[in-house]
């Protein structure tokens, strides 16, 4: 399969490839790994005039902890995230960047590629929130971050304005006593997860929930989560009982569509049982428990 | 739009130049360009692996990749695998462990293996499994492919 006829630009500087997406305005795209566009492209989903191809760009690949944020570069692959120093302080992100589609797609696929593109079962968009990342976007002359939620505004679509483009992921690094998990199903490990769910939360003595962030992947248009069912467990003793409440709080928000991934019905029970597997996770790592693990699939 | 810009890959050891349309896929240019017919084409949707091969040592997908991305690249197929007439020992053990039987999407597999043992010489069962996630086997049922893996490694450690 061919996409159709482009042209193709390599600009050598991010100065130079935002000058040219302004230059070439809407029907240029900017090509990162390719992962995701490249099949859109192969199916004719899209046609551009243009392909900005970004994927060289050195000033976008770093991932460093500056003070008490974590910066990623849009760039850096989901493969060189998965080995990364950060991935081993914050669990929750190596089990995301590990479990995404197949190593030879995570070789080339990057994290800046994957929020952009904005697919609604895509692992990065979901995860974020629970980390309360902000996107830092940028044009030829300008430069804003917005948060994960607000940066999602609908399937397939981001609130990048004409010739800006993510640069830069930047994630507040959790306090102690802080634990995460994210999980997601699939049929296969090169397919999109057919449901997924992500729990990052901080506790106090005991099992008492000092802060946490919920989300559901793959459940609708957009990540499902919920500020209110969030807040019903700060200063909770986490149980079964308020967990599953959560859960079903949250399914009862979410709309997945029924598709060669599986019925509505049987993505509901998914998300209900994976988001109890994650936050049962996420409670034993912000124990200290040393757990391994990312997305299943058969 | 019948643009076309010059490239560059090294692709088994030895630079090849051309002039490609950038729609061009580094599948394709291997294949057509070259002539080099051991990449197979799977489903060309970026789900097999059928055409894996290996971009400056990393497996990745052929058919999800423009030539143009590739420029100034080294490529390895499964070309480069045989020397003298003398099969590479992954290419040994998946033929004495029955790692195969089409053959179609054993390139692929190959390939995603030898990046696998570059990384982790001494791989588990499980970790043999992971790195062979994004290749796709319709014959074998896949415990021969991991056996012939194993055998490989211990091949490749005694080498």
């Amino acid at each position: 399969m061919y996409p159709a006829p482009f042209r193709y630009h390599r600009p050598g500087t991010l100065g130079s490839a935002l000058k040219l997406l302004a230059e070439l305005g809407e029907g240029a795209r900017p090509l990162a790994g390719g992962q995701s566009l490249i099949p859109i492209l192969k199916m004719r989903m899209d046609e551009p005039s243009d392909l900005v191809d970004i994927g060289r760009l050195a000033e976008l690949m770093h991932i460093r902890q500056e003070k008490n944020r974590v910066c990623i570069g849009a760039l850096a692959t989901h493969a060189r995230i998965a080995v990364s120093a950060i991935a081993g302080e914050i669990p929750i992100i190596r089990d995301c960047a590990g479990g995404i589609a197949d190593p030879q797609v995570r070789a080339l696929g990057t994290i800046g590629g994957s929020v952009s593109i904005a697919d609604p079962s895509s692992d990065w968009p979901a995860l974020l929130h629970t980390l309360e990342a902000e996107i830092v976007c940028q044009g030829p002359s300008s430069k804003r971050a917005i948060k994960i939620n607000d940066f999602i505004k609908d399937s397939y679509t981001n609130s990048l304005a004409d010739a800006e483009l993510v640069t830069e992921i930047q994630i507040p690094m959790p306090p102690e006593n802080s634990g995460g998990a994210y999980i997601g199903f699939k049929k296969a490990a090169p397919a999109y997860p057919a449901a997924s769910a992500g729990v990052q939360l901080t506790l106090a003595d005991g099992n008492l929930c000092r802060d946490i962030r919920l989300v559901l992947g793959a459940a609708g248009p957009v990540p499902v989560t919920s500020r209110q069912v969030e807040q019903q467990l700060i200063g909770q003793p986490l149980a079964e009982k308020n967990l599953s409440q959560a859960a079903e709080a949250l399914v009862e928000l979410s709309d997945p569509p029924s598709d060669s991934r599986g019925s509505s019905e049987f993505k509901r029970a998914m998300l209900r049982s994976l988001f109890m597997r994650a936050a049962n996770r996420a409670m034993q790592r912000a124990g200290g428990e040393k757990i391994t693990g990312s997305h299943d699939y058969v | 739009m019948s643009n076309t810009m010059p490239v560059e890959i090294t692709v088994n050891g030895e630079a090849r130049q051309r002039e490609v349309e950038p729609r061009m896929l580094l599948v394709e240019f291997i294949r057509e360009e070259l002539r080099l017919t051991g990449t197979h084409i799977g489903c060309d949707t970026s789900f097999c692996g059928a055409c894996t091969v290996l971009m400056d040592g990393a497996a990745v997908k052929s058919c999800t990749l423009f030539a143009v991305q590739a420029d100034g690249a080294e490529i390895i197929t499964v070309e480069a695998l045989e020397r003298d007439g003398q099969l590479h020992p992954i290419q040994q053990a998946f033929s004495d462990d029955h790692g195969l039987q089409c053959g179609y999407c054993t390139p692929g597999m190959m390939l995603s293996s030898l990046a696998l043992l570059a990384e982790n010489p001494t791989p588990s069962a499980k970790d043999i499994r992971k790195a062979l996630a994004g290749n796709v086997c319709r014959c074998t049922g896949y415990q021969n492919i991991i056996k012939a893996v194993q055998t490989a490694a211990g091949q490749l450690r005694g080498a």
